[in-house]
């Protein structure tokens, strides 16, 4: 890792000795560490947005571990593997635990994921010279979606297998090649035995590639250094990772594990669809199907979009303009505070957002299908207007502008 | 950290509960994940059986499973009967009298059943578990000299006679178990399951 000296210490360094010393000299991860996560310097103005990087790291890591045993439990086959789920629930000792965590873990994951997002589009953490840690950060936002969906997929109840069935369906209105792509991917004429299979096998690799993106992007992260809520660089004052941000990770950590526990314990019914209790059944789709809240907005928009291909390519391009927000935007100035039209621009973005989730549950039906068009195109008109425009000529307010050249 | 000044010893002891409570949040967090390792519903398995041995040939022997593992049920011939209780074969087994528990108490006899005519032992070598095969015919020469008819082990060459009493001078340390067995009504075994008013628990032997 190339180390910036303003954040990597220099001058306090420790020779450790013993058994510890011989390792470091060799393989120096003690100096690492210490550089890394003890010396490093944050800027002294993080807010509470900044803790959701540790918090999806720390969910990471129970979604690993969770998933890990609830899989030796688990058997992959469109015969057995709704029992197995039902046994995990009724007969391994503490099985329902692991599996209300797992469960849990996989919408709060994304809630944070969404809150981590936002945060950088507010703060403008996307900017020069953070963008390979923005792109880092989005192909672990789909990694993520990938293994969400195909862990939604292996209880194989009737919630899975139409959501296996309505994405097979979605990927088959690619023009040309969509019939075959399908079922290619499938593995069979519909969701089966094969696309089962396949899907667990993903969903199992993906959640360790996940943890090796994850270390790609922290190191990326250190090069550069956190951006601060002024979004002055570098910030006006630094204080070392430990013991500030390692005490309040813990704090944002002991809240957030709090929410977490009273939601497993009290409240699994949030999270589980009941009509995914009952057993796949190929003969009888389920009345309302829809996807699991954090997929909703996505869902909202295809569904507002009145061709089948062109709402996928929408649906689809509303995650890839994150990826072009880097070079839609490139006004020096980077916080939100200090820009009056970009800030109104994420306003509405986030509104429309949360919007297109409603349209999403209701369908696009009557009214919502006005509404999802219009949440649509001020999704959208925020990166494809309001960057460029606000980039050439936001007037923006005085603070922000000192510490930009 | 600063460490000129007097806040030394409440900055370790912060540093100590946070520790401390840190840990015993990780270990009651590991707590339901070794829980779901523990073997559930195994009581199933251990259910008793119920064998029709009516029309088991003379020599013949049964194998079925409970517990997971073989048992073998035989109904003995005379000429295997008589060979049991030959003077000449005690001397050659470890432990002819089954003194060690490997048997319930109704079956601490010389055909270590609970009627001469059937047999039932675990099909499991007292040495490593391999399962022992069935020899019932004396021989003069195979699989030993002066076979009696009995269990010889693939794995390491244990011999046990046709009731299940380990021969000396091969591995496996035991006879082979008896499990808990009576009549249900004639012609209709039970395994798994003590004559009335025993209380013999499988449980408890030596070694299986
Ligand atoms: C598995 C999912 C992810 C993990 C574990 C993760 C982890 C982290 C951590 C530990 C930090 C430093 C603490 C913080 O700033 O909150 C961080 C910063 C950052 N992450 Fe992520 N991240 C993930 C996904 C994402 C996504 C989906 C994006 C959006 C594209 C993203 C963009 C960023 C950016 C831009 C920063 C620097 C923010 C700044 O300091 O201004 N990350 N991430
Ligand atoms: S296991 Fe039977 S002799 Fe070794």
């Amino acid at each position: 890792m190339a180390k910036n000296t303003d954040l990597h210490e220099t001058r306090q360094t420790v020779t450790y000795t013993g058994v510890a010393g011989w390792i470091d000299r060799r393989l120096p991860v003690l100096t690492g560490f210490r550089a890394e996560y003890i010396t490093y310097r944050m800027p002294a103005n993080l807010n509470w947005l900044w803790n959701f990087g540790a918090i999806l790291t720390v969910v990471l890591m129970v979604m690993l571990a969770t998933g890990l045993f609830l899989a030796i439990h688990y058997t992959p086959s469109a015969a057995d593997a709704f029992a197995s789920v039902e046994a995990i629930d009724r007969q391994v000792p503490s099985g329902w635990l692991l599996r209300s965590i797992h469960m849990t873990g996989a919408s709060l994951f994304m809630a944070a994921l969404y809150i981590h997002l936002f945060r950088g589009l507010y703060y403008g953490s996307y900017k020069q010279p953070r963008e390979l840690l923005w792109i880092t950060g989005l192909v672990l936002l789909c990694m993520v979606m990938l293994t969400a969906f195909a862990g939604y997929v292996l209880p194989w109840g009737q919630m899975s297998y139409w959501g296996a069935d309505v994405v097979g369906k979605a990927v088959g209105a690619v023009p040309g090649i969509g019939g075959w792509l399908e079922h290619f991917l499938q593995g069979g004429d519909a969701p089966g035995d094969v696309s089962l299979h396949r899907l667990f096998i993903l969903h199992f690799f993906m959640a360790f590639a996940v943890l090796g993106v994850v270390v790609v992007h922290v190191a990326v992260l250190h090069v550069a250094g956190s951006g601060n809520p002024k979004g002055i660089e570098p910030p006006a004052a630094t204080v070392p990772f430990h013991p500030y941000y390692s005490a309040k990770d813990a704090a944002g950590l002991v809240l957030f594990i709090t929410v977490f526990a009273v939601l497993v314990f009290f409240f699994p019914a949030i999270v589980a669809e009941p009509e995914n209790y009952r057993p796949a059944n190929p003969m009888h789709t389920p009345a309302d199907i829809e996807p699991e809240w954090y997929f909703l907005p996505f869902y909202g928009i295809l569904q507002s979009v009145p061709s089948k291909f062109g709402g996928l390519v929408v649906s689809v391009g509303a995650i890839g303009l994150l990826f072009l927000a880097p070079w839609l935007d490139t006004s020096p100035v980077r916080s939100a505070r200090y820009r009056p039209v970009y800030r109104l621009g994420i306003v509405g973005l986030v509104v429309a957002f949360v919007t297109l989730g409603l349209v999403g549950r209701h369908h696009a039906e009557g009214i919502w299908m006005i509404v999802g068009r219009i949440a649509t195109l001020v999704y959208y008109g925020h990166f494809l207007l309001v960057m460029p425009w606000s980039t050439r000529r936001e007037r923006t307010l005085p603070a922000g502008v000192e510490g930009t050249p | 950290m600063d460490s000129q000044a007097a806040p030394l010893p409440r900055r370790d002891f912060l540093t100590l509960a946070t520790t401390a409570t840190a840990a015993v949040g990780v270990g009651a967090f590991a707590w339901p994940f070794l829980d779901s390792l523990r073997p559930a519903g195994t009581d199933v398995g251990r259910l008793p059986i119920d064998v029709d041995v009516s029309a088991m040939k003379p020599g013949q022997q049964i194998a079925i499973v409970w517990r997971g593992n073989p048992v073998f049920i035989t109904r003995r011939t005379p000429a295997a009967l008589a060979a049991l209780k030959q003077p000449a074969l005690a001397p050659r087994l470890r432990d002819a009298a089954s003194s060690a528990h490997q048997q319930p108490p109704y079956a601490a006899n010389w055909h270590r059943s609970l009627s001469p005519e059937y047999g039932v032992v675990v099909g499991v070598c007292t040495h490593l578990g391999c399962v022992p095969g069935y020899m019932p015919d004396a021989s003069a020469s195979i699989p030993i000299e002066n076979w009696p008819g009995g269990y010889a082990c693939p794995c390491h060459g244990s011999k046990f006679d046709l009731a299940g009493r380990v021969f000396k001078g091969a591995p496996a340390p035991y006879n082979l178990p008896v499990p808990p067995h009576h009549m249900m009504a004639p012609g209709t075994l039970r395994v798994g399951e003590n004559p009335p008013g025993e209380t013999f628990d499988f449980g408890d032997i030596v070694q299986i």
